[in-house]
């Protein structure tokens, strides 16, 4: 009976159980590794973002929270006892208004009432304890910058407590926007050229070039700003109206920086925008300009507008141009001829020189790579927003 | 539907189509005539650069080389030790004991010698500069000028020459170089690329071979995560880099990038984090992201037929990269690599920001000496008012564009020869 199953569960068992070892699955430890170490280099970026944000936001933060001592050219007049709270000064000297932080020696008080040559005070304030002080020490008074005066101040003048970021901000706007009229029109005609114009071969050498002009350090650009395009300003407008130093020289000088971005990524765009299009609108009579604009174009503006984007974000982050032309010295004017000082010229002037730590200048830096830095980024999400929400998707 | 469409007819229609194509016409040149300002752009930056790498310069000497000529033999025909007492004749005893200090005299070469006798006695003094256009084309007012400069005589001169390359740098343009910059450049480009490399490809590995492999959807996410931050990463501006550099490298990690953790300062003065190591780690972040963007291309390049017969063959997935995807995407890695070390190569704002030095005529020769790079040397040289250091500065650029020309035909060189077509 037994035989008539041609396999019983008994037979299935009495085969072989173990295969040849190496056919087994191991644990492979050694992929496991190279593995996790090719996680971690890719999880150093955000690290590095975790960097950035924390170093930026901490010195920020000690930027906004710092008191910066201001001398009155007031001094004491009469000893002090630790439980004084009336204070004699000297005449003279800046005003002290009611509420007012001060410092005398290292203790500091907080005023309540301004008399004529004197000062009623609450002592020991913010952690520091009331002690006897003798006559003739310097009285400061305190500051804190404020949100409010970062960014309605019109001045940047940290040395003598003026904490406006407008006149870099302006400047930075100006060179940006001076690049934007020159860099968007001449790269889209660039890009709209090679794309729908240009033949094989007139491409093969224009790309090059336009690399070529692309690859070029910056710094380079700012000694062409400096040596020729200043001049030929100034040969053009006349030397009274256009200053050594001047914003029109760097944003010019910015705007033929970024061509090769915004005619690269145009192009990209525009090339990606199938052919059928264009055929089908020659077909219905449409001339090569009239496709080239209401067809080609509109089809890639998602692209083109990436590309807008990112050459704004560029030319705001753009150093060594105008760190060279642009001038060095905040100033708040709207004329593109006169010097003013951009956001990140600003930066590269204050750290040049031995820096030292928790100094004003030192946090200012960082308050300022921060507004730079959320500008910039805000700016490249918003591109590659529009690049992914707003495309046609063509078959 | 009261809009009225108007159709042209015979006369009109022909003359409505030849102004479309007049319109068309027009367009098209303005589009021509964008791409030559584009042109002409890249022209006059080069054209400018070279004008001022040449041309006429007037020179004053001090002392006169034909006053020191001895019993009739030219100073440039004097042999070592005539040269040397002339020297000695010149200066002052603590400036030779000096120059006996830094080398002996016994040690140097005649040609040593005979240029400090150049530097230190004769002392030509550069009075006034031509660029070379100037050089070719005014050559009256050059003539009227040197008519008024009875002691200095006129001489062509190319700043572009193997002295500059190879002399330190120096308060004065006549005698300026950027041998020390260039060891700069090299020595930071060196660290960077050490870092940089494995780290970027290692995470442009992960990034196209294991992170879509992964179905654990909180591994998806941190993987679309790290994407977008590389994305995000590549367009912050290089002077945020310079920031953090100065904050992690400098300042927090001051031990370890002033060389003191190992007890190997080069010099006291350096003590501080304003090193090499800092500046090669900055710009090692700053391309890391560029780095990595352009091997996941190359990787992506890789036709998927290559992973999938591998694998059918039984290798793991890292025997299936390290044999067969990477040499596949390999000369695509290194163009990448390439253009990111050129990238590295320009950058200035960083090394500003981390603290480049203003100053120094000491080759670096430790990660934790300090330095100045080829960048540096020239925003430092354009930033003088100078006409001089114009000169140099054009000079220095065009060191510095033949060097990233160097790399970038080497990085098209390996793209044409070892690129396989595979799909």
């Amino acid at each position: 009976m037994h035989n008539t199953e041609i396999l019983s569960s008994k037979d299935i068992v009495s085969i072989p159980q173990t295969p040849h070892p190496s056919l087994r699955h191991r644990p492979r430890w050694g992929e496991t590794i190279i593995q996790m170490f090719l996680f971690l280099s890719a999880a150093i970026s955000i690290l590095v973002t975790i960097g950035i944000v924390y170093e930026l936001g901490t010195e920020t933060w000690n930027f906004f929270g710092r008191t910066n001592w201001e001398d009155t050219n007031r001094q004491v007049a009469t000893p002090i006892a630790a439980t004084d709270t009336t204070i004699a000064t000297t005449a003279g000297g800046s005003s002290i208004a009611v509420g007012r932080i001060i410092r005398v020696g290292d203790e500091q008080m907080m005023v309540t009432a301004v008399g004529e040559n004197s000062l009623t005070v609450m002592r020991g304030q913010n952690g520091t304890t009331a002690v006897s002080h003798q006559a003739k020490l310097d009285v400061f008074t305190g500051k804190r910058v404020t949100l409010r005066e970062f960014f309605t101040n019109i001045k940047w003048e940290p040395q003598i407590g003026n904490f406006g970021v407008l006149p870099l901000l302006n400047a930075t706007l100006m060179t940006s926007a001076i690049a934007m009229l020159v860099a968007l029109p001449l790269g889209l005609a660039v890009a709209i050229y090679l794309s729908e114009y240009a033949g094989q071969q007139a491409r093969n050498v224009l790309k090059p070039m336009l690399e070529v002009l692309a690859g070029i350090p910056t710094v380079v650009y700012g000694y062409f700003a400096l040596t020729f395009m200043t001049p030929l300003l100034r040969s053009l407008f006349g030397v009274e109206t256009v200053q050594i130093y001047n914003t029109a020289s760097a944003g010019i000088v910015i705007g033929i920086l970024i061509i090769p971005l915004v005619s690269s990524m145009s192009e990209d765009a525009l090339s990606a925008v199938p052919r059928s299009l264009r055929e089908a609108a020659y077909a219905l009579g449409a001339t090569k300009l009239e496709t080239a604009m209401r067809v080609v174009l509109p089809a890639a503006t998602s692209g083109v507008a990436a590309a807008f984007i990112v050459a704004i974000s560029r030319a705001i982050g753009e150093t060594m141009i105008v760190a060279i032309a642009a001038g060095a010295g905040p100033n708040f004017t709207f004329n593109p001829f006169n010097a003013a000082e951009t956001m990140t010229g600003h930066i590269v002037r204050i750290s040049g020189g031995d820096l030292s730590y928790d100094s004003i200048d030192y946090n200012s830096i960082f308050a300022i790579g921060l507004a730079l830095f959320a500008i910039t980024l805000t700016l490249n999400i918003i591109s590659r927003r529009v690049v992914t929400h707003f495309r046609e998707e063509y078959e | 539907m009261s809009r009225k469409t108007f159709y042209p007819e015979g006369q009109t229609l022909q003359q409505f189509i030849s102004r479309r194509h007049r319109v068309g016409i027009v367009w098209r040149v303005l589009f021509q005539a964008a791409t030559v300002i584009a042109i002409l752009a890249l022209i006059a930056l080069l054209y400018n650069i070279v004008i001022g790498a040449f041309g006429y310069v007037a020179i004053q000497n001090t002392v006169e080389p034909d006053t020191l000529a001895l019993n009739g033999v030219p100073l440039e025909a004097q042999t070592k030790e005539q040269l040397t007492a002339a020297l000695a004749e010149n200066v002052s005893k603590g400036l030779m004991r000096r120059f006996e200090n830094d080398q002996p005299f016994a040690e140097r070469s005649r040609d040593n010698v005979y240029e400090l006798v150049v530097e230190r006695v004769v002392k030509p003094r550069i009075i006034r500069s031509w660029s070379l256009t100037e050089s070719l084309f005014e050559r009256e007012k050059i003539a009227a000028f040197m008519a008024e400069e009875p002691t200095a005589h006129l001489e062509f001169r190319r700043w572009i020459n193997w002295r500059f390359l190879t002399t330190e740098q120096s308060s004065k343009p006549e005698f300026a170089g950027v041998r020390t910059a260039l060891f700069g450049s090299l020595w930071v480009i060196a660290i960077t690329l050490l870092v940089a490399m494995p780290l970027g490809v290692g995470a442009a590995i992960y990034m196209e071979e294991y992170a879509a492999t992964i179905a654990n959807p909180w591994w998806q996410r941190a993987n679309s995560i790290i994407q977008t931050n590389i994305n995000n990463l590549a367009g912050v501006p290089s002077i945020i880099y310079g920031i953090l550099g100065l904050a992690i490298f400098v300042r927090a990690l001051e031990a370890f990038t002033s060389g003191t953790m190992f007890g190997a300062v080069a010099d006291p003065t350096t003590a501080n984090g304003r090193t090499i190591v800092s500046a090669g780690l900055t710009l090692a972040l700053l391309i890391l992201p560029i780095i990595i963007i352009n091997a996941q291309e190359a990787i992506r390049a890789v036709p998927n037929s290559l992973r999938q017969a591998s694998m059918g063959l039984g290798a793991t997935r890292w025997q299936t990269i390290r044999h067969h995807v990477l040499p596949a995407a390999i000369p695509g890695i290194l163009t990448g690599n390439i253009l990111a070390i050129s990238r590295a190569l320009g950058e200035t704002a960083p090394l500003v920001v981390v603290g480049a030095s203003t100053f120094i005529t000491v080759d670096p020769n430790s990660p934790f000496s300090k330095f100045t790079t080829l960048p540096i040397q020239i925003y430092q040289w354009t930033a003088r008012p100078q006409d001089e250091f114009r000169n140099i500065a054009a000079a220095a650029i065009l060191v510095l564009l033949l060097l990233l020309l160097t790399l970038n035909a080497s990085a098209v060189l390996l793209r044409n020869r070892y690129s396989r077509r595979l799909s």
